[in-house]
């Protein structure tokens, strides 16, 4: 039988920040599962503590409380080190000012995960040639970031955080500061991850980068308020959209 | 828009006088309901009647005067009125309705806005997922994805409203509940 395993678990997460009066519960004691070839989306308004819920998931930042599991392995209890393998190895991370070396060319942008983890030279590059063609940027390889236009850097930083093949990639605010002709690029390869079978957990503010994912929480006060699944529920076709019913 | 159904919501609180459902519908409508035909009321009252929805009733000991008379549901009409809560209008969104909608259901407490609000906002989030992944597949500068542009900003301006009802009426429960 084929069972679909949850690649995040997550049991009454709860992470303060501050102290005494300021003290802000960013996540408010949540629960969550995310099977395996998911995309989620999560949105809400600045401060309801969506990026927080994400860092926690991708270990750059400790709980307050609670439990994750990662494939079935709980990661919070691990030690620094032990998590920060963890990051390198099994969770991917697209953020929304890119994060990219601007010394290292687009290649080597994506490579250096792959030798981060103790891959030879010869396989980190040719997983990064392989990722590059994927990401439609396999003629920019040695062009530096600060050559390259925003949508294209984003692209560069998709491929890198699928070097070492991550169990999720997590991406906040993914289309944050691009436009909207680099927007449907992203789109279009984060459609083509969810093809491929890929875990995403994308947080967002942008309606129509969530209304893309198979399924979107809604978060307010660091609670989740809303849980919908938009995938394979909908019997109209597209006909519906301008009033051409029936 | 049918009034036809935000009366009958209306009437779900309690039994009416055809003057005072105008009133409360002017009052939720504030300036747009100012262009609302004063016999309207009664010709879609009359409509709803015929159609066994409601009963009239008149006032016990008062002179026989249109405005004497006293409209309640049926229950076929209790019916109705379920079933116009539960739908999701698109689309075709009609903005005055789906709101008179929020007003009826929290004055009869026949539903929780907030939820109304809720499962609409889930309609059209489906939606925009069907339109924006037609607008990925179609090619740069296609025709059809343009007006593929025109239904996802149209459905994102719908979210933004959505948005805020959800806000206006979690606030009104939460002072609700304070009292």
């Amino acid at each position: 039988m084929n069972v679909v395993r949850d690649v995040v678990r997550v049991r009454g997460l709860v992470k303060h920040h501050g102290q005494g009066q300021s003290r802000v519960r960013a996540v408010d004691d949540v629960d969550l599962e995310v099977p395996e070839g998911q995309t989620l989306a999560v949105t809400g308004p600045s401060g309801c503590g969506k990026s927080t819920l994400l860092h926690l998931l991708g270990g750059l930042e400790r709980p307050t409380d609670g439990e994750i599991w990662l494939a079935g392995r709980r990661v919070d209890t691990l030690s620094e080190r032990a998590l920060a393998r963890l990051r390198r190895r099994s969770v991917g991370f697209v953020f929304q000012a890119f994060h990219l070396m601007d010394e290292l060319s687009a290649a080597e942008n994506v490579e250096l995960p792959a030798l981060l983890a103790g891959r030879s030279r010869r396989e980190a590059r040719r997983r990064a040639s392989l990722l590059l063609d994927r990401v439609g940027l396999a003629g920019r390889a040695r062009h530096l970031p600060s050559q390259l236009s925003g949508g294209q850097r984003q692209r560069i930083a998709i491929a890198r955080a699928l070097a070492n093949d991550p169990l999720v990639v997590l991406a906040d605010e993914p289309t944050g500061n691009l436009d909207t002709a680099a927007t449907r690029e992203v789109l279009r390869i984060f459609e083509d991850l969810r093809g491929a079978g890929h875990t995403l957990v994308i947080v967002t503010h942008d309606e129509r980068v969530a209304a893309t994912a198979d399924r979107l929480i809604s978060m307010r006060d660091g609670m989740f308020v809303d849980d919908t699944r938009l995938a394979g529920s909908h019997p109209r076709g597209l006909g519906g959209l301008i009033g051409l019913e029936g | 828009m049918e009034v036809q159904d935000a009366v009958l919501a209306m009437l779900a609180k309690e039994p009416s006088h055809g003057y005072h459902l105008r009133a409360r519908l002017r009052q939720s409508l504030g300036p747009l309901g100012e262009s609302m035909n004063p016999g309207q009321i009664y010709v879609t009252l009359a409509r709803l009647e015929k159609a066994g929805l409601v009963v009239c009733e008149r006032a016990d000991g008062l002179p026989e005067r249109p405005e004497r008379k006293v409209y309640a549901l049926t229950p076929a009409g209790q019916q109705r009125v379920a079933a116009w809560l539960a739908e999701v209008g698109w689309p075709k969104p009609d903005l005055a309705e789906f709101h008179l909608k929020l007003v009826a259901a929290a004055a009869a407490r026949l539903a929780d806005p907030v939820e109304l609000v809720a499962a609409q906002r889930r309609e059209l989030l489906r939606r925009l997922r069907e339109a924006q992944r037609a607008v990925l597949a179609e090619p740069a500068r296609s025709a059809a994805g343009l007006l593929l542009e025109g239904v996802v900003l149209r459905l994102q301006a719908d979210l933004r409203w959505l948005a805020a009802c959800e806000r206006a009426w979690s606030d009104a429960a939460e002072r609700a509940d304070d009292e």
